[in-house]
């Protein structure tokens, strides 16, 4: 696990109020959005300001999709595509 | 824990009640909170009550007063700018003769003058902004209708902006962009990461954690007699 994906869990772990071990489970099979019921627009409004500040990246909301948030492994891609063209 | 109520200044120069929680047993240090702002303020509310029962029976005297427009307040958010809420700060610690300020997240934004203290978890008035508007976004093409930053605040600025429940007028979208922590001499930031654990403010559904309590109200019983 590199530190971006290792950053990326513990502030789905801050949003969600999951514990550490818990979100170490998380795969990239791992379901977001559609699975998460508290993860409502205001969570994944903040959840996308602490991405951009821990993870020193700059997020369009043209680039927000259902998709991104789909599954772990979505949401991954779309950090370390962001942080190779930031 | 009491419930009392303090007077304070409305724009125009009326006046209101609004309601503040107290822990008052005339003791020699008052702590007055500035509370979080907007949503955070929900998501802060217990652990902010929760450090204050600590001060408590550390011996500290303590007030969360409402904002006018916030909370329990039952003035209109839509007239209301950042300069009122620093007046009924400044008319809470008159009140309740406050000693030291807490301020939690955008509370920190609108400090009372004079007073020192702390400022935990500062955050700048536009990063609160850009996550409310972030919101209204997302939860607006859930519902097939596309809105953009800019055109939103253009939108805001010339005629009042609704965001995650709250009526923002545009004087209100224009000063609380431009408010940034860490102007007023005498306060000390107190980030985050000293208390340990996840920021309670990010919770999707609001949480508590007496660990995190624990050391806020610890620093703030140790600064208080340095």
């Amino acid at each position: 696990m590199d530190t971006t994906d290792r950053k990326l869990r513990t502030i789905l772990a801050d949003v969600l109020g999951l514990k550490p071990d818990q979100v170490a489970d998380f795969t990239a099979d791992t379901g977001l959005f559609g699975d998460l019921p508290e993860l409502d627009s205001m969570a994944v409004a903040g959840l996308l300001t602490e991405m951009e500040d821990r993870l020193e990246i700059l997020i369009d909301e043209d680039e927000i999709d259902g998709d991104v948030f789909e599954t772990y492994g979505s949401l991954l891609a779309f950090t370390r595509a962001k942080q190779d063209t930031g | 824990m009491t419930p009392a109520i303090y007077p304070c200044p409305l724009p125009g120069g009326a006046a209101a009640q609004e309601y503040a929680l107290t822990f008052d047993a005339s003791r020699k240090y008052r702590v007055l909170i500035a509370p979080a702002l907007f949503d955070e303020g929900h998501k802060l509310r217990r652990f902010t009550v929760e450090v204050m029962r600590r001060l408590d029976g550390a011996g500290i005297d303590c007030v969360l007063p409402d904002l006018p427009g916030l909370n329990e307040s039952e003035q209109d958010l839509a007239l209301i700018e950042p300069e009122d809420w620093r007046m009924a700060l400044e008319a809470a610690a008159r009140h309740f003769e406050a000693t030291h300020v807490l301020a939690l997240r955008g509370g920190g934004l609108v400090l009372p003058g004079k007073l020192g203290g702390w400022h935990y978890a500062p955050v700048k008035g536009a990063s609160l902004l850009k996550t409310m508007l972030r919101a209204r976004i997302i939860a607006s093409r859930e519902a097939g209708r596309e809105e953009t930053l800019e055109s939103l605040m253009d939108q805001g600025l010339a005629m009042g902006l609704e965001l995650a429940g709250y009526s923002l007028s545009g004087e209100m979208l224009r000063q609380l962009g431009e408010l940034v922590p860490g102007k007023q001499p005498g306060i000390t930031a107190i980030e985050h990461e000293l208390l340990g654990g996840g920021p309670l403010w990010l919770r999707a559904e609001a949480d508590e954690d007496r660990a995190q309590a624990d050391a806020l109200a610890a620093i703030i019983a140790v600064g208080v007699e340095a």
